[in-house]
């Protein structure tokens, strides 16, 4: 792809500075950052599967919370469109010794950074950055609250199956009360027309979200379902007495080849990974030919690279 | 009548009403006159206000051991400068004030400033540990004026009763953070459909009100047992921040039960949506929770139900309140800002009556720790706040005395800010502006 077909896309003037979550952005934002993308999958079909369109930029991931697959997903997708990248973990440096978030950041703001790719335990740590930096932030997962790039892959993967999510009846189950990833979809997949059944243990489901429907009953949120996402389950929830134990949680919520036929037959199954095998999913799911789940890595690295074209780039223009 | 200092042309308001004009004559650390005389200073005061000093039953002024985020040099100060004369400091400290040395050793430093008085609260359980009681009659010997555990909550059951029995014992009232330990878990931000969507831990309102239910029925239960120099209010219950905890005081007082309650400026003039900005300047234990427990609140403090305004003004560093909003430490800093913020809030913009609003920062507080009452009359205790009713000044932080500069009001527009405050007779702070006038 040469350069000169993405300086002819246009952007809305409006779309917002930073990813944080999916305020402030609309449908509109969502398509066109969609269509980059799949002009990145093009790039990224290519035996040499690089362009220029980011040269000279500095992109930060900066992990406070270690993940290895969302930071090298950025790294890949920012170093593809001929970014330089700076890694910082905060698990390895200063933070261990003390230092804050703002004076991590402030020191890395001296250095040059033209973007920020921020992950961390904590939600809103991200928009304390969006006050302190005048760079655009890119949420890569702040505690419980949002994880946007994910949701972005989601819908992108989702679209690539289905054509399109109006009126679409999508399903995720798992533990949504303390799931960013649950939080992002519920806000973007409406956005686009679907229809949200979020279905967990009443221990682990919010009382209310704006948009979607919330229920303890995986049949009726399976019931005729278009997709089905089935969420991690982390262990420390039994260690704090919101789960009884792991068969528990199975024989409620584990996703089976049965209870996926309460879904539509050709029902697309998605999981964010990392996996915890037999427990979210029976067995080999994840390896039926409905599964999504490697299409979800490869298109988290398209989707990647336009948010951060956009961002860095798109909104200049 | 010679005396000290003549204030000129000020306008009189006590938890009565409005007095009129007045040139108010102070000397021997009372007012001499309000009908003026000769003194050694005069001061023309343009009509602004003269009340009664301000009194905080609450305030955390981390002295000892914490003294990176406030001293009593700074908070009795700060104190001041928001028109206090009298301020209770919480004893959960570094280490707790459990001590009658401790409590004495706050007296005499704070003695030696000359800023606000301060009346130390001492711990109701030695080191706030929850299970022994500590000392009461010496702590009170010592100048301890409440007994508390703030900081955190009275999980043990038994152990707040035995320590209530026994304080009233020796007319102490113990205060309580009412709230369920079990039931806020790790909650940030009140429990509602903001913490559900924003992805925060909640604190849900029944966390408060099992609490204070619990909690008052102990007060039923160690009731007949107290005696001799019964308090007049045993119980009190700090920061008020819902509805519910609200209805269960207003009925327990239906029933006569001596339990006292107190709201702080941040549950009535701010709510979770501030929250939506992530910033943990506004996290605050109790959380900040909704427009309709503020019109609760408001309601409670007007017909008497909530005994007076408490501060909680709980300062932290600026790095502290800049980590994450899971761990940025609870507590907002308002000692310099409460009165002209709901001077401004509620009486300005919703018409609270003036003089009931000043009742609770003022004998409503007194009444609550047991100490004497301030009339503006001739005869009367000089410890007094003169105020500015129609200057508007923004919240300005970078000017505050206390350590904690910043806040959640930075840029409101208030009227009613303080000018002067005496204590005992004497100018113990000035505003360098004063003589600018109303």
């Amino acid at each position: 792809m040469g350069t000169g077909v993405m300086e002819t896309h246009t952007h809305s003037a409006e779309q917002p500075k930073h990813l944080l979550d999916f305020q402030g952005w609309n449908r509109a934002h969502i398509e066109s950052l969609f269509e980059t993308a799949k002009m990145m999958q093009e790039v990224l079909s290519r035996p040499v599967k690089k362009v220029p369109a980011l040269t000279g930029f500095t992109v930060a991931t900066v992990f406070f919370e270690p993940s290895t697959r969302t930071r090298l997903s950025f790294e890949l997708a920012a170093r593809r469109m001929s970014a330089d990248v700076l890694s910082f973990s905060g698990a390895t440096s200063s933070m261990s010794k003390g230092e804050s978030y703002k004076d991590t950041l402030l020191t890395l703001d001296a250095m040059g950074i033209d973007a920020y790719v921020i992950r961390v335990d904590a939600a809103g740590v991200p928009h304390q950055a969006a006050r302190w930096l005048g760079k655009p932030i890119i949420n890569a997962g702040d505690g419980w609250r949002a994880h946007p790039t994910q949701a972005l892959l989601d819908a992108f993967s989702l679209l690539e199956r289905l054509g399109s999510l109006e009126g679409r009846k999508i399903a995720i189950v798992g533990d949504i009360l303390h799931s960013r990833v649950a939080r992002s979809n519920a806000e973007l997949l409406p956005m686009l027309g679907a229809e949200v059944w979020l279905c967990g243990p009443a221990t682990l489901l919010p009382g209310e979200l704006p948009r979607v429907r919330l229920t303890t009953d995986l049949r009726e949120a399976l019931h005729d379902a278009d997709a089905v996402m089935a969420l991690r389950l982390q262990k420390e929830r039994m260690d704090r007495g919101l789960l009884p134990s792991e068969p528990e949680y199975i024989a409620g919520y584990q996703i089976t080849h049965e209870r996926l036929g309460w879904a539509k037959p050709e029902a697309p199954l998605l999981h964010p990974g990392p996996m915890n095998r037999d427990l979210e999913l029976e067995g080999t799911l994840a390896e039926s030919p409905r599964s999504l789940v490697e299409r979800q890595v490869a298109n988290g690295q398209a989707v990647r690279m336009a948010v951060l074209y956009h961002l860095l780039v798109g909104r200049k223009g | 009548m010679k005396g000290e200092l003549l204030i000129k042309n000020v306008r009189l308001l006590d938890s009565r009403g409005e007095h009129g004009k007045a040139d108010v004559l102070i000397g021997e650390g009372k007012i001499l006159s309000l009908e003026g005389g000769d003194a050694a200073s005069v001061l023309d005061a343009g009509g602004l206000m003269l009340t009664p000093g301000l009194c905080d039953p609450h305030a955390h002024l981390r002295e000892p051991g914490q003294e990176v985020k406030e001293e009593l040099a700074t908070g009795l100060l700060a104190a001041l400068r928001g028109g206090y004369t009298d301020v209770v400091c919480m004893p959960n400290t570094t280490p707790p004030v459990d001590t009658p040395e401790a409590v004495m050793a706050l007296i005499e430093k704070a003695r030696g400033l000359g800023y606000a008085r301060l009346y130390p609260s001492a711990a109701l359980t030695q080191g706030q540990e929850g299970k022994l009681l500590t000392e009461a009659r010496l702590l009170k010997e010592a100048g301890a004026i409440m007994l508390t555990d703030d900081g955190r909550t009275n999980e043990d059951a038994g152990v707040l009763a035995l320590g209530l029995a026994y304080a009233a014992s020796w007319g102490l009232v113990v205060s309580v953070h009412a709230e369920d330990a079990g039931l806020r878990r790790g909650g940030v931000m009140n429990e509602g459909p903001l913490s559900y969507r924003l992805g925060l831990p909640g604190n849900p309102a029944a966390a408060e009100a099992a609490r204070i239910a619990r909690d008052l029925e102990i007060v039923r239960y160690v009731m007949p047992g107290a005696k001799a120099q019964k308090p007049s209010i045993l119980l009190h219950v700090q920061h008020l921040s819902t509805r519910r905890g609200l209805e269960l005081i207003r009925q327990a007082r239906a029933e006569g039960l001596p339990v006292g309650a107190e709201v702080t400026p941040h549950h009535l003039t701010l709510t979770d949506e501030a929250l939506e900005s992530l910033d943990p300047i506004y996290k605050v234990a109790p959380p900040l929770r909704t427009q309709a427990d503020i019109e609760a609140l408001i309601a409670g403090l007007l017909e008497g139900s909530i005994d007076c305004i408490g501060t909680d003004h709980a300062p932290h560093t600026q790095a502290e309140k800049e980590q994450d909003l899971l761990r940025a430490p609870f507590g907002i800093a308002n000692i310099e800002v409460a009165w002209p913020l709901l001077y401004t809030e509620l009486v300005l913009k919703r018409g609270f009556p003036l003089p009931t609003l000043l009742e609770r920062f003022t004998d409503g507080a007194r009444r609550v720790l047991g100490l004497p009452l301030i009339r503006l009359e001739t005869g009367a205790e000089a410890s007094l706040m003169l105020f500015d009713p129609a200057s508007e000044r923004a919240v300005n932080p970078a000017e505050f005395a206390s350590k904690a500069r910043f806040s959640p009001w930075a840029g409101w527009k208030l009227q009613g800010w303080p000018v002067m405050t005496l204590v005992e007779g004497r100018v113990a702070w000035t505003h360098e502006r004063l003589g600018v006038g109303a």
